[in-house]
This record gives C-alpha cells, sequence and structure tokens, in this order.
C-alpha cells in the first residue's frame, strides 16, 4: 500500500512541496493556510484487514478559499472532511488548522464547524436554540448572543421562523438552519459535507448561488465535498477530484475542466470524447513552442494535439487518447479547411435539447463522437441522422493523455474487495506519473488562489 | 389500540348493518374487540367498586351500600399501611436506579459494538423470560450463601435486579433510527461527550427513559413471587394482602390499590402526551 501512497504523492505533492507550504504558507501575507493536509491516510479495519479509504493527501488550502473535493461515492472525500472535522483519526499524516497541529484534538475543541448532510438539526430545539447552540457553549449570552443569533438568521432568510422546530421546516429551511448553526461561530474553516443532496435541482441551483455569495460575504474558509461536478465548478476557487482515495488533479474549475489531467478527471467532469489511437510522431516543437502529438487517423483525415503538460515524452507507436469536449467540435458538410483536426463520421443519433442539440457520429473506426452545437441563431438541424460528415476542432482544444488501458498491475487493491473504490471496476487509475510536469502546473493553480475575503 | 381509535364511530349497536360497519365480520370483530377490553377491565372496576363497599363481617364481597369511610379510614391498618410505604420506596429506589442503570446498558447495547456484546444481550432478555420462581429462589441461595440477612434491602437489591433489564431493552427500542449524526454535529458545536449527552441525546432518548421508568415501577409495586423469597420478615403492600385474604381483605386495600391503578394510569398518559408533543 505505501508503495501507491508514494506514487500517488508523485503528482498531488510535489506542487505544494515546491511552494514551501509547510513552514509559511501564503508567502505574500505570512499567515499559515487554513488548513494543511500532510501525508493524510485513513484505513478502515474491516475483518482484521486494513482497507484504505484515503491513501495519501496533500492539501493546503488558504484563508478565504472556496475549496471542493470532488469525487464519486467512496472515493475518500468525506473520510478526509470528517478527519478535518474531527470525527475520523487518520491512521498517518497530520493535520494543521491555522499552522497549529489539530490532529489528536477532538472535534470540539476544532475551530471548525461541519454543515452535515443530514443537516442532523436539533429536533428538541427551535431554529434559534439550534443556532445558538454553538456560542452558548463557547460562553457567549445575554445581548450578544441574541444579536448574533439574530444577524445569522437574517443573513440566510430565517428570522420569521427562529420559533418553528425543524421538523416544521422545508428541506430548503433546515439547510439554512444548518448553514446558520455553523457560520455563526465564525469557524476558521466551514466543512460542508454534499450540504445540497438533498435538495431538489431548482432549489439547489438557487442555494449554489446563495452559498457562493455567502461564502464572499463572510470571508470564512470553505470546504465543499460534493459528488456533483456542476455544483464544484459553480462555486470553488480551487477544486481537488479525488478517486480511490487520492487526489486525480488538483486546479482551478477552469483548469480541470478545459484540462482534465487524468483520463477519470476528463471522464468525470462534464462530457469528453476520447480517441483511442497510436502516435505517429511527435513535434517537440509546434505552434506556442509546445510539443505537438500526430497520431494515426485515416485517408484525408487528420488528428493532432498537444501533450499534456503534466504528461511525459512520447515516442511513435505508444498508444495515447485523445480527448476533446463536445462543445469544441464543428460539424461541416465539406472537408474544412486550415491546420484543425478533422474526421469523417456518419450521423448516428441527434437529441434536440432546447438550448442545444447533441449529435452522435461514428467514425470510420466506430468511435462515437458527441458533439454539442449551440441553437443560437438557426433552429433548423445542420445535419439530418444518417448523413455522411466531416468533423473538425482546434488541435489546442484537445488533449493528448496516456492510454487508460495501463490498469496498474502492482496495485494490490485492484480487483480486491474495496469499499472505498468507485463501483466502477475499470475506472482508469494511474500510477507513476512523471511529477515535473505537476511541479509546474501546481504552484500556478495554487498562485491564482489567494482570495482575499 | 388501533381497533380502539378507529372503532367507537361505528360501533354504536343504534346503527346496526349502516355504513361499511355493517358487514356482518367487521361487527364480529367489534364485538370480539368490546369483549376482551370489557374482560381487561372488569376486575380492576370490581376492585374500585368495593373500595366503596359499607362491609358487614370480614368478608368483602358482597354489595351492602356506598359509603366514603375506608378512604377515611385509609391508614387505620398499621400493619398495611407499612407495607405499603416498604412498597412505594423500594418501587421508587429500584425504578431510580434500575432507569439510571438499564439507561446506561440500552445505549451501550444499543450503539456500540463490544466484545461480550451477544452475552449481554442472552443475559438480559434471559433475565425476562426466566420464571421468577427461578430467579427468586436463585437469589435466595445466593444471599444465604452470602449470609446476607433477608430483608428490606434484599428486596431491593432483587427489584433492581429485575428491573434493569426491562428498563434497557426499552431504552435500546428507544435508540432504532436515532440519528447519532445530532451528537456529532453537538460535539462538532463544542460540546464535549458529557454536555452532549445532557443537551442533545438524553432529550432526544427521554420518552424511552420514562417509558422503561414507568414499566419498572409498574413492575415493582405488584412484584410478589421474587419478593416473597427474599423478603424474610419484611412486609410489601402484595405479601401483606396475600397473606390476609384466607382472614378477609380490607377494604383499604382496595381504596389503596385504586389510588395506585389510578396514579399509574395518569403517569402513563402523560408520558403518552409527551411523546406526542415532542415527536422525536
Amino acid at each position: 500500500m505505501t508503495a501507491t501512497g508514494h506514487t500517488a504523492t508523485g503528482h498531488t505533492a510535489t506542487g505544494h512541496t515546491a511552494t514551501g507550504h509547510t513552514a509559511t504558507g501564503d508567502a505574500a501575507t505570512g499567515a499559515p493556510p487554513a488548513i494543511e493536509l500532510a501525508g493524510v491516510a485513513k484505513d478502515y479495519h474491516s475483518r482484521g484487514r486494513a482497507v484504505p479509504a484515503v491513501s495519501r493527501i496533500d492539501l493546503a488550502i488558504g484563508p478565504g478559499e472556496f475549496f471542493s473535493l470532488l469525487g464519486p461515492s467512496g472515493c475518500g472525500k468525506s473520510t478526509t472532511l470528517r478527519m478535518i472535522a474531527g470525527f475520523e483519526e487518520p491512521t498517518r499524516g497530520r493535520i494543521l488548522l491555522q499552522g497549529r497541529d489539530v490532529t489528536a484534538v477532538p472535534p470540539n475543541r476544532r475551530d471548525v464547524n461541519l454543515v452535515f448532510q443530514s443537516y442532523a438539526l436539533f429536533p428538541h430545539l427551535d431554529v434559534a436554540g439550534n443556532v445558538a447552540f454553538g456560542l452558548r457553549r463557547r460562553g457567549v449570552k445575554g445581548r450578544e448572543l441574541r444579536e448574533r443569533v439574530g444577524t445569522m438568521l437574517d443573513l440566510v432568510e430565517l428570522s420569521e421562523l427562529a420559533e418553528r422546530r425543524p421538523r416544521e421546516l422545508s428541506g430548503g429551511q433546515q439547510q439554512r438552519v444548518a448553514l446558520a448553526r455553523a457560520l455563526v461561530n465564525r469557524p476558521a474553516a466551514l466543512l460542508l459535507d454534499e450540504p445540497l443532496g438533498a435538495l431538489d435541482l431548482k432549489l439547489r441551483q438557487t442555494m449554489q448561488i446563495q452559498l457562493k455569495a455567502i461564502q464572499r460575504e463572510v470571508g470564512i474558509t470553505f470546504i465543499y465535498v460534493t459528488h456533483d461536478q456542476g455544483e464544484a465548478l459553480t462555486m470553488s476557487d480551487r477544486i481537488a477530484v479525488m478517486n480511490r482515495g487520492r487526489v486525480e488533479q488538483l486546479a482551478s474549475p477552469r483548469e480541470i475542466y478545459e484540462r482534465p489531467r487524468t483520463r477519470f478527471v476528463a471522464g468525470f467532469i462534464g462530457t469528453s470524447n476520447l480517441l483511442r489511437r497510436t502516435v505517429r510522431a511527435v513535434d517537440a516543437a509546434g505552434p506556442g513552442g509546445r510539443a505537438m502529438v500526430v497520431l494515426d487517423a485515416g485517408a484525408d483525415e487528420r488528428l493532432s494535439a498537444p501533450l499534456h503538460p503534466q504528461m511525459g515524452p512520447l515516442r511513435t507507436g505508444d498508444q495515447v487518447e485523445l480527448t476533446v469536449r463536445p462543445e469544441k467540435i464543428e460539424m461541416s458538410a465539406t472537408r474544412p479547411d486550415g491546420p484543425c483536426c478533422a474526421l469523417r463520421g456518419r450521423i448516428v443519433e441527434v437529441v434536440y435539447l432546447g438550448t442545444y442539440t447533441t449529435y452522435t457520429v461514428a467514425t470510420h473506426g466506430g468511435t462515437e463522437i458527441t458533439v454539442f452545437w449551440q441553437n443560437s441563431t438557426d433552429s433548423t438541424n445542420v445535419a439530418e441522422r444518417g448523413e455522411e460528415i466531416w468533423l473538425s476542432w482546434l488541435p489546442e482544444h484537445s488533449y493528448v493523455l496516456p492510454e487508460s488501458a495501463d490498469e496498474e498491475p502492482s496495485t494490490p487493491r485492484s480487483g480486491g474487495p474495496d469499499p472505498g473504490g468507485p463501483p466502477e471496476g475499470d475506472a482508469p487509475r494511474r500510477n507513476g506519473e512523471p511529477a515535473a510536469g505537476a511541479a509546474a502546473q501546481t504552484p500556478t493553480a495554487t498562485a491564482a488562489h489567494p482570495v482575499s475575503p | 389500540m388501533t381497533s380502539l381509535d378507529s372503532a367507537p364511530p361505528r360501533l354504536a349497536p343504534a346503527r346496526p348493518g349502516g355504513g361499511r360497519g355493517g358487514r356482518l365480520g367487521e361487527r364480529l370483530l367489534h364485538a370480539y374487540t368490546w369483549l376482551i377490553l370489557l374482560w381487561l377491565v372488569l376486575p380492576i372496576i370490581v376492585m374500585i367498586v368495593f373500595g366503596f363497599n359499607d362491609r358487614v363481617g370480614k368478608r368483602n364481597n358482597t354489595w351492602n351500600g356506598f359509603t366514603l369511610r375506608w378512604w377515611g379510614e385509609l391508614f387505620a391498618i398499621p400493619d398495611l399501611t407499612t407495607a405499603l410505604v416498604n412498597s412505594l420506596t423500594i418501587a421508587l429506589l429500584s425504578t431510580a436506579v434500575a432507569t439510571t442503570l438499564g439507561t446506561l446498558m440500552g445505549l451501550a447495547l444499543g450503539r456500540h459494538t463490544f466484545r461480550g456484546r451477544g452475552g449481554v444481550e442472552l443475559l438480559m432478555f434471559a433475565n425476562i423470560a426466566a420464571p421468577e420462581v427461578v430467579l427468586g429462589a436463585s437469589l435466595l441461595s445466593l444471599f444465604i450463601t452470602m449470609g446476607v440477612p433477608r430483608g428490606y434491602l434484599t428486596i431491593l437489591i432483587a427489584h433492581i435486579m429485575f428491573n434493569i433489564s426491562y428498563v434497557a431493552v426499552v431504552v435500546r427500542a428507544r435508540l432504532a433510527g436515532f440519528d447519532s449524526s445530532v451528537e456529532e454535529a453537538a460535539r462538532d458545536l463544542g460540546a464535549g461527550p458529557f454536555t452532549t449527552f445532557r443537551l442533545v441525546t438524553l432529550p432526544l432518548i427521554l420518552p424511552g427513559v420514562l417509558s422503561g421508568a414507568l414499566l419498572a415501577f409498574a413492575m415493582s409495586i405488584d412484584e410478589y413471587v421474587i419478593t416473597t423469597f427474599n423478603a424474610g420478615s419484611t412486609l410489601t403492600f402484595p405479601l401483606w394482602v396475600f397473606g390476609a385474604t384466607r382472614v378477609g381483605v380490607p377494604p383499604q386495600v382496595n381504596v389503596m390499590a385504586t389510588i395506585i391503578f389510578v396514579v399509574g394510569v395518569l403517569l402513563a398518559l402523560g408520558n403518552a402526551l409527551l411523546l406526542r408533543r415532542r415527536q422525536i
């Protein structure tokens, strides 16, 4: 297990070590990060065997940052959050809160508050009593107590319902009570465990915007756990995409969407087309000084893409996967001009979705490619089912990833009973990725994050 | 209870065959329900009524006219009064101790997995299932072996012993569906383990604890078999009454039993109301 853990560190931790976060953190202000996880791992014991829930995580979350842990169920994101809150003790590693080691500090003495997925409101107390609970434990009373509770209820627009019991509230109202109950303590960081999971779609979208606005207003560090990529993209300053107890990519939402670093991230965030191809040539000095990879394609077709910045060198004959987002693809009846990638295919499905139409195009190689076509001006379909069509996109809108079939055989975990893993058995994981790229990339993301409250 | 809730409106014999209640099967069911209730309640009614009987002679089993005399002379028989006081204090003390210990036991069984949990559970149910004669006799031999003189204290110990299991079972049942994340929330909001128990856990399981306490009190106040083994020369209310049957039970016994019954019913009703009001 240690072997896997260390390889994983190669691509998650390197960036932070490079920033020198361990002592100083945010170099600009001299303030330590709000929260820091150093080599944190958690094993669960089941029938005498240690089952890793979190393999190894290194993170530094800046003050005032809206940070998301995103991943499928069982990826270890909730366990990570519960370790920060103090409900789970890490098997290895340390947790620092504003520079102070809190690894062994019980939850009631940690300056963080958790918004539970089930809200966990006290059913025997009214709304005001719920919100006042934390303040009372700190000895706040009298007028100050009333004022702070009142202000907080105003903030979440629940002043009218202060005397209601939780069971008399709607789901959205309960959610806001849970938020107010945690925020009123002005914690160093607010931890949110899928807080919008139980709400319906419309309410969830409204609450996302409200949450972000509240976070901006109070300036408290938010650590948000979710499996909903849309939620993470909407609200976060930075996202850590987790899979099987490890961080697959840690970057800004844009970076994660535009440049997914692994096949897993590409597949988990949004829709991605993946084309499995063989490398024909590598042009070390492509446009912008970036290495371009030319891939095998059919007659008068063309496929080339930049190498992902965090990927090691490739050789002719290597099997790789090209990834391109459906909305980046153009469709035309004739062969497109210019230096773009071009492929031919037949339309097998057309689904009209209002804002856009999705086309499913089968290439001559048999791969199905999804295209999102914006219905901006012309409401008529550009092409019909069964038509032969050209697909094209700019090479810089696509990336080449190593082929996912390299299921690492060294991991003792693969195929084993792993409650911590996602349900899909073929989820791609990659080890031994060269750390050089990560070192170059992550500091940029770290530098981009300091959000002033 | 459900049949009671739904039955009364349609039960009136003034509307036979009316509406849905008219079907034969349903009418039979209603009749049967009332018969059972009557069967359960009749002895209690007789007991209450004969507390007002203007008795002639030693026997109190033929109606001879209404009087409030026995209510006025409630404490006229010193031995009976002592026995009642013994019963009440033993019931209160054993309830208090058994509720505390039983609640903790129920919490442990309902919330935690630990080595020996299965054994504890088995012991708990064995205690409830075992015939009282067996419990009483084995306790007696234990006390004799240890050289403990039988009396008030041994009765109290015996009552605590059998009551713990009842409280534990009730509290444990109350914990089913208990969302322990509210306790985590309390911890998260700065409450230590004891404060969390006092402010969150206890209020939430309180209906269960009260039900358990009521059950324990009811079990203790009329316990006869185990008590008779371990009482020595001390008398409790049931022991005194049983002894008096040979010479005739004085109406004061009916009056005392009536009071105990009414208080018990009121407590049970109060607990039910509390449960309904909190709905948690």
